[in-house]
């Protein structure tokens, strides 16, 4: 009431002079912008209400179930249903026990297995993405250099391939794939080979099948950023004497750095935490992080331990990242 | 006559059916500072990218120097470009901007590093070599550009309408600062331009185009006060046009009979046409003199009222309207206080010239 009341006080003197000060003190904030404020401007709290959804999404999807990953990384495992114990416990009567549980988080430091499955997933998936990059670049260059009639054609052609499910994708390799597959018999039939290859269950097979997956995200970004360059700066170039390959390397490949990284990112982050493919295509001894994150969840069903996999793979995947993207905003100021 | 530099010969340029440059001959002279004008369009500009390299002539040869060029890639031509766009790499400094031709060219460090500075002295933008192109106005962008495509001292120097994207004062004060930098480096300047005013003022010569051919070649005072076509007459300021036919010769003077006008009008420079060939008698509005008492015998005069009139300031404009229906332009210097006097709308007046201001053209 008292502050109220204050600022009543404050705005009388201002009311004889100006009518417009009776307006209510809803309409003095937001309103009082007059008919050029925006829509969302005329609502108190537009703003905000414009920035809730993401949040929200986030929130819900993202945020909660991670902590709930998180709660059970930090349990015990116990038999039964859930296959894990409460981190709050009531032992005695008014005495909250929290126990946390960081044995999990020590047994993928001690056990070769995490360290190795994890370092060999980050080998796979930077191959992968300096394979995809190789091959990406030039349909992205080629790409953007048509001429507008084929361009459109070639786009819908590199994302054609998402209009069939992923998965079916992934077996229809391992038709191709396999000893007696597509590939083999072509091999034979041309006499290049007199036995057939094992290429299926090996990382080789692994490999072929990321960079197919995830080639159309190296390629669109690339495209966007090689499309929109100014072709007057690559004649710039030749004019100030600059031979075509030269003037490709000091003009158009550092100006297409950001499509570069952007694609990279799309390929690299989930690349790291693949599962379907190298169950798939890959062998026994293709060691990745996600299968044994799988098979410690379903084989063992030590719901802990698959936990602290999955945060662990999230904190080093977002740590390097953020230290990128920080050197890049500096490099770029 | 001067030394020729760039000769072209009959040079085409067509994309798919369209004919941008059509047969185009053309020599431009060592040091000198030459404007392709024209509409947009008219070929201008495909005209100077078959002189850097960046297109290839469908037809004729371009000699640059002494050497037939057709052919030769960009890279290996003596010429250098300044881009409409400035066509600054965003990812290098101004300095890295600039020394970008003379690495090319294998330049030992402190010597592009003493280039670098003389040109960016000269464009008087020593003091932001360390800034990258982002961090520039336009006008500095401008310069930027003409520092760097004069580093490698070419022996013409191409601008594809250097001043287009600066704002109209910027543009005014550049127009002389260009003149003044090319007069320096002594370099031939080859401009591209779609604006008279710009062109008449920087040039030494000036090649008006229309539709990928050329209409005249001239010094700026020779195409302004005889234009050589009635496209160009139109083109280049104003003009006021009569449409007759040739009446008879008389002395050095041509009689062309006028029927809008109702009277023969005498006319000094004349193309040599025989008597009732269809013409124009092209008068520029300066030309004419407003009178309240009837001109001299020596005159061409017609009778009218002043219409519009507007006053701008050193001049006055007006329109007279004859007895025809015919509207004629004329403009007035004031050299004195305009307040009474003059000339003001509603007045019946005398339209005078002299058969030296005015021009005929064939139709």
């Amino acid at each position: 009431m008292t502050a109220a009341g204050l600022r009543d006080d404050a705005r009388h003197p201002h009311a004889g002079a100006a009518p417009s000060g009776d307006m209510g003190p809803g309409l003095r904030g937001d309103g009082g912008k007059g008919p050029s404020g925006t829509l969302f401007r005329r609502i108190p709290g537009g703003r905000f209400l414009v920035g809730l959804p993401p949040y929200l999404w986030l929130g819900l999807f993202f945020a909660l179930p991670f902590l709930i990953v998180l709660k059970i990384s930090l349990a015990e495992t116990q038999i039964g249903i859930p296959p894990y114990k409460p981190l709050l416990d009531w032992a005695q009567a008014g005495v909250l026990e929290v126990r946390l549980n960081l044995g999990n988080y020590r047994t993928l430091l001690t056990d070769d297995l995490y360290v190795l499955a994890y370092l060999n997933s980050l080998k796979i998936a930077a191959v992968s993405t300096l394979l995809c990059l190789l091959i990406g670049y030039p349909m992205a260059y080629g790409i953007a250099r048509s001429s507008d009639r084929h361009r459109n054609a070639l786009l819908m052609l590199v994302v054609l391939p998402f209009w069939t499910s992923f998965l079916i994708r992934v077996y229809a390799w391992m038709g191709i794939l396999k000893t007696e597959g597509l590939l083999n018999a072509f091999l034979l039939w041309t006499g290049v080979i007199h036995e057939p290859l094992q290429i299926l269950e090996t990382d080789l097979a692994v490999y072929i099948g990321i960079v197919y997956s995830y080639l159309p995200f190296m390629v669109l970004p690339l495209y966007a950023t090689l499309e929109k360059m100014d072709r007057s700066l690559l004649e710039a170039a030749w004019d100030l004497g600059c031979r075509p390959f030269r003037a490709f390397l000091s003009v158009t490949l550092p100006l297409s750095v950001p499509g570069m990284v952007a694609g990279s990112m799309l390929v690299f982050i989930p690349a790291v935490g693949e599962f379907v493919i190298p169950d798939l295509l890959g062998g026994p001894d293709t060691l990745m992080i996600a299968k044994i994150l799988w098979s410690e969840f379903f084989d063992n069903r030590d719901w802990p331990v698959a936990s602290a996999i999955a945060v662990a793979m999230l904190v080093a995947l977002v740590a390097p990242i953020m230290i990128f993207q920080h050197f890049q905003k500096r490099a770029t100021e | 006559m001067a030394e020729t530099i760039i000769s072209i010969d009959a040079v085409s340029k067509s994309f798919g059916s369209f004919a941008a440059v059509n047969r185009l001959s053309l020599s431009i002279h060592r040091g000198e500072f030459f404007s392709l004008l024209g509409a947009s369009g008219c070929g201008k500009t495909t005209l100077l990218r078959m002189l850097a390299g960046l297109e290839q002539p469908s037809e004729g040869r371009i000699v640059i120097d002494g050497t037939d060029m057709t052919g030769v890639p960009p890279y290996l031509r003596p010429v250098n470009m300044m881009f409409q766009s400035y066509a600054l790499f965003p990812h290098m400094t101004v300095e890295q901007n600039v020394a970008f031709g003379l690495r090319q060219e294998g330049w030992p460090k402190d010597r592009i590093r003493d280039k670098v500075q003389e040109m960016l002295d000269l464009v008087q933008m020593a003091p932001f070599g360390r800034r990258k192109p982002a961090q520039l106005s336009g006008g500095q962008r401008q310069r930027v550009a003409l520092a760097r495509s004069l580093a490698k001292e070419p022996k013409v120097l191409l601008l594809d309408e250097p001043l287009a994207a600066l704002d109209k004062k910027l543009r005014e004060q550049t127009r002389l600062e260009l003149v003044k930098i090319q007069h320096r480096v002594g370099i031939t300047f080859i401009m591209v331009t779609h604006d008279q005013e710009e062109a008449m003022t920087m040039s030494s010569r000036i090649a008006v185009m229309k539709a990928g051919s050329i209409e005249q070649i001239g010094a700026p005072v020779e195409i302004y006060e005889y234009p050589a076509s009635i496209f160009v007459a139109d083109f280049i300021g104003a003009a006021n046009m009569f449409e007759g036919s040739i009446s008879r010769h008389h002395d050095s003077q041509v009689m062309v009979a006028c029927p809008d006008l109702g009277r023969d009008v005498a006319v000094t420079h004349a193309p040599p046409l025989p008597v009732g060939a269809a013409v124009k008698v092209m008068v520029r509005p300066e030309k004419l003199l407003l009178s309240r008492d009837e001109p001299g015998a020596q005159m061409n005069w017609l009778r009218g009222r002043i219409g519009d009139m507007a006053y701008l300031g050193g001049l006055s404009a007006y329109h007279i309207e004859l007895a025809s229906g015919l509207s004629v332009q004329a403009t007035q210097a004031n050299l004195k206080h305009v307040d009474g006097g003059g000339p003001s709308s509603g007045d019946e007046v005398y339209v005078a010239w002299h058969p030296a201001n005015a021009v005929v053209l064939v139709q």
